[in-house]
This record gives C-alpha cells, structure tokens and sequence, in this order.
C-alpha cells in the first residue's frame, strides 16, 4: 500500500498539521510519499522523513505559490498516479479539505473528512469522524479502493520514527484552464501562533472590557506559547479580528489546552472548543456556563487572576 | 442572474445529540430543526443579490418530507422557489451529487461552507468539480460586478481576496450578510410559492456510516481558589499533564 500525504506549508514552512498526518499516514503502514508545493524551505522538505515519508515530492514551480485548489488537487492527482498511490491523505484546512474533496471526486475515491482515529481495518476500512459539531462520533466505511482521507487537527500525533526521505524533484502539467481563480491579494497576521495549529489557546471574551485591555491576555499567551482567540461578540464589536473569533461559525479549535477568561461560554462559542483536551474557565461569574464545561475553573475578576497566573506560570518553567 | 441556494435542515444548535437503535439512527425526539446556519448566511446574501439585481434565487434541499417546513421558511425569506430532492442526506458525495444535477444553469451556486450536523465542509467543492466550474471556500464577502465575482475568503490566520468568473460555487460564512428574519407577508406568501418534489438520482455508495457514538462524559470542574492560581499550573502539569 502507497499512502500519498500532500503537506501544506507557509512562508516555506510546513505546517504542524501536515506533520500529524505524515505519522497517521506512517501509522497505517505500507510506504509513505509526501508531496510539497511551491516555494518551501528545503530544511523543511527534509524534515518530512523524520515522520515517516521515505519520498518527497517537490513540486518547486513558483505558479504553485498561490494555492489554487483547482490546480493543487490536478497536481495531487499526477501524483497520485505516478506513484501508483492507494490513498491520499491531508490536513483538514481551509485548504486541504476543498482540495481533497476534488480530488476524491476526480478519481472516484470515497472521501472522509474530520477523521480523528486510525482507520479500522478488521472487516473492511473503517474511520471515525467527528460530527455534530464535536458533539459526536459517526464510525463510516469507505468502500472504495482508493480513499481519500482529511485528519482534523491535533487528532493524529506527531511521531519521529528516526527515518529520511528521498527528496525528488516533480513537474507536474499545469494546465491553465485550471487557472479559473486567480489570488489578488492575501492578508495573514505574521509572527502570531495559528490558531487551527496551536497547542495551546487563550481567548478572551466581553468580560475584558475593551480592545485595550487585551495585554494581559497576550502576555498569559507568551507565557504558554499560545494563539490567541476571542468570542464571537469581541469579534462582532471588532475589538479583534475575525480570524480570532473561536466559536460554532468561526475557527474551530482542539487544543491540549484551553483558557477562556471572561467568556460566558454560549452554546455557539462551546460547539467551537469542545474537542479541547482540557479546558481552564476565569470568570467572576460563578453561574456562568462556561464552568459546566470546564475541567477547571477559577472564579475570580480577570484583571486580577490572569496576570497571578502568568507570574505563576512563568515561577514553575 | 438565476442563483441556487442549496440548504441544509439540521438540528438547532442547542440540540441534545443522542441516537437510537443501537447507535445506528439520530434520535430526532424534541430536536428542532433550522435551516443550516452556514446555509443561512447564502441565503441572506442570495436575497441582498435578489433586491439589488433583480436575480431570481431558488432554493435547493436534498430531504425527505420532514425538511419542507424548514424549505417554507427559506421561501419566506425571500426565495422565489424550491426544489426538494426526496432522499435522506447520508454522504456528502451523494448531496454534492443531487446538487450537481440540478445546479446546470445557474449562475451562482451559494451554500454554507459546512452543515452543521456531518460537518463535511467538502459539498460546495464537489460540486464545482462536477460541474467543472470554481467552488470558493469559506467565503465572507461577495460582490458581482458582470461576470466577475470578487470575494473575500478566510484562511487560517488571515483572509485572501480572490476573484473569478460566473458560473461558480460559493460555500459562505459570516459576515457576508445579516441573517434574515421572514416577516408575516413572507410567511403568507411562502405558502403558494412552487415546491418542486423530485426523485434523486441515482448515485454509488461510497462511504456508509455504520454506527454513532457520544463522547465519554466529562468529569466535574474542579475549582481552584483565585488566591492560590499556582495550584492551578501544578495540576496543569501533573494531573491533566498539558503544560
């Protein structure tokens, strides 16, 4: 079995998720080709086999620095056929999941998407999916020869196996009529930690008072290495940007570790988080319900805890 | 300018998820169902193209009889019309299929970019390879000038603005419009407006769920003194071992 692995990067690094689904693609057995494209750091490219790829594919032509999906999942495919490859395997991401889907359609594979086990292979090919907004599980046979697979973050664990890969270089056809949108522009905070990606996440909520009071929260995120987010109401009152609005319609997170301070915790903002290891809630509200779904709490103003808890953390590294 | 709005009819989002039959059926029991909330933000703006360019907007849903109360709704909202494609939404392949099928010319294809109950987030991008025309996603901003539609899409940590040309597929999020309320007038006119029924198409099944599963309960919170935050950051490290 040939497992085929796209690996998405930014700025010529490749991303954390794209790693865990090297190690779940390693983690499947048979032999493991990643594929790479555009511009990426070649320390990056032979970063890869330390997760399991024994091959990688380097698409290097800068027409594939912009990800158009259209043309991204025509290059997955030629490589999917050269390698003569069984599965395709990615990152579920505002650019893996399209992509993917595109290609599934294209090769007549069976597509899952938000997998977050390894696949049962004791009476055919079973994956478990998060659904309901990670209210559930579905456990769903693909029935396909070839499938195709999107690991919804931080659900597969990155694992160094003490290997290398080949790096090769691939030239796929680029045909312009795949060329059907074209990026004019691209905004991305630099220097943040991704929210998607992020180990650990700290948001804030209106029980912050105001845009300017957002320092305490950063520096607690220093500390921790963490991304920052917020509730959907902080990001309705443009006291930070959407991309941090963590919630139901906006990012969804699984972290090892999440803390909310001085978010109530709506429905809406819990469907976005409930897949977080574990859960920290500050808030000076003791009825807020937030606390229901919490492993911890502390019931306590934020201005006065958070920055307790920074001092804390910063006294115990 | 002919728009199809395909939308979803999932439970309210402060449903209680269980399931029946030995974990093999959703239990549907005091569950309300809405139109998808993603779906939702299509429809919106589907509407705001209705009123400033005289587009005409048809509403799509692959769904038993159970789903046309929630159709009606979209109607009165401000659809002009609705199909019905009478089959139980099991893969996103099959839906992405039925759409297909009828979404032959239509200018724009708007959905949400995700239901809210499989959480696929892949409909809109099956389509658009069906029908060998774009699909953009998730869309927040989108503006028709001619053939040339200009928009807004979110990307991990940022935004990208994106263009391209009629016909395409559009799976939405917020802020791309304000949710829409039907008023008395819309729900009265939702009534006589035309509700095609049609049979699916026949499609292969290539993946079949097998059963559902609730995550394990979670434990009570554990409270710690806001005078003694330290405590915190040991049972951090030592007991939920995440530091």
């Amino acid at each position: 079995m040939t497992t085929l692995v796209f690996v998405e990067a930014s700025e010529g690094k490749i991303k954390k998720t794209s790693l865990e689904a090297i190690s779940y693609a390693h983690a499947m057995g048979g032999s493991v080709v990643a594929i790479a494209l555009g511009t990426v750091d070649k320390a990056e490219l032979e970063s890869i086999g330390k997760y399991g790829a024994t091959k990688v594919l380097h698409a290097a032509d800068a027409k594939l620095d912009h990800p158009v999906i259209q043309v991204y999942s025509s290059v997955l495919i030629q490589a999917m056929q050269q390698e003569n490859a069984d599965n395709l395997i990615l990152a579920n991401s505002s650019l893996g999941t399209p992509v993917a889907a595109k290609v599934a359609v294209k090769t007549g594979a069976a597509f899952a998407s938000n997998v977050v086990e390894l696949p049962n292979t004791a009476s055919g090919f079973v994956v478990k999916r998060s659904i309901y907004t990670g209210k559930a599980f579905s456990f769903v046979e693909m029935k396909t020869a070839k499938k195709v697979i999107a690991i919804r973050k931080n659900a597969a664990e990155m694992k160094e196996t003490g290997g290398s890969a080949a790096i090769t270089a691939f030239t796929p056809t680029l045909n312009d009529a795949d060329f059907n949108t074209k990026i004019l522009s691209t905004e991305k905070a630099t220097g943040e930690i991704s929210l998607p990606e992020a180990n650990i996440v700290v948001s804030g909520g209106r029980g912050l008072k105001g845009p300017e009071h957002w320092g305490i929260l950063e520096e607690l995120a220093k500390t921790l290495h963490a991304a920052t987010g917020c509730s959907k109401p902080v990001s309705d009152m443009g006291w930070r940007p959407h991309h941090e609005h963590v919630g139901q319609t906006g990012v969804k997170v699984a972290p090892q570790l999440y803390i909310a301070i001085g978010i109530s915790g709506a429905i809406q903002h819990l469907a976005g988080v409930n897949s977080s290891k574990c859960i920290v809630v500050i808030n000076k509200d003791a009825d807020a319900p937030f606390f229901k779904a919490a492993d911890y709490g502390i019931i306590g103003d934020a201005f006065e805890v958070v920055p307790k808890l920074t001092a804390a953390i910063q006294a115990a590294k | 300018m002919k728009i199809l709005v395909c939308i979803s009819h999932v439970p309210d989002t402060t449903s209680k998820i269980n399931f029946i039959d030995n974990n093999t059926r959703f239990d549907t029991t005091g569950v309300q169902f809405i139109i998808g909330p993603y779906d939702d933000y299509a429809l919106a703006r589907a509407i705001e193209l209705k009123e400033t360019s005289g587009a005409t907007v048809t509403v799509l849903n692959v769904g038993t009889a159970d789903t046309e109360p929630t159709i009606r709704k979209a109607l009165a909202i401000g659809a002009d019309d609705a199909i019905r494609v009478n089959a139980d939404p099991t893969d996103s392949y099959f839906v992405a299929s039925q759409i297909a099928e009828h979404a032959k010319g239509f200018d724009l294809v708007l959905m949400g970019r995700e239901s809210i109950d499989f959480n696929g987030g892949v409909v809109h991008a099956m389509v658009g390879e069906m029908l060998g025309i774009p699909a953009i996603s998730p869309v927040m901003k989108l503006d028709i000038e001619g053939t040339t539609v200009k928009m807004t899409k979110e990307i991990e940590g940022g935004k990208e603005m994106v263009e391209a040309s009629l016909p395409l597929v559009a799976g939405c999020q917020e802020p791309i419009a304000e949710w829409k309320i039907p008023n008395m007038r819309g729900i009265m006119s939702a009534r006589t407006k035309p509700l095609k029924v049609v049979e699916p198409k026949a499609v292969d099944k290539l993946i079949v769920a097998q059963k559902f599963e609730l995550p394990a309960p979670k434990g009570a919170v554990k409270m710690i003194s806001p005078d003694n935050v330290a405590e915190l950051v040991t049972r951090l490290k030592t007991e939920a071992k995440v530091l």
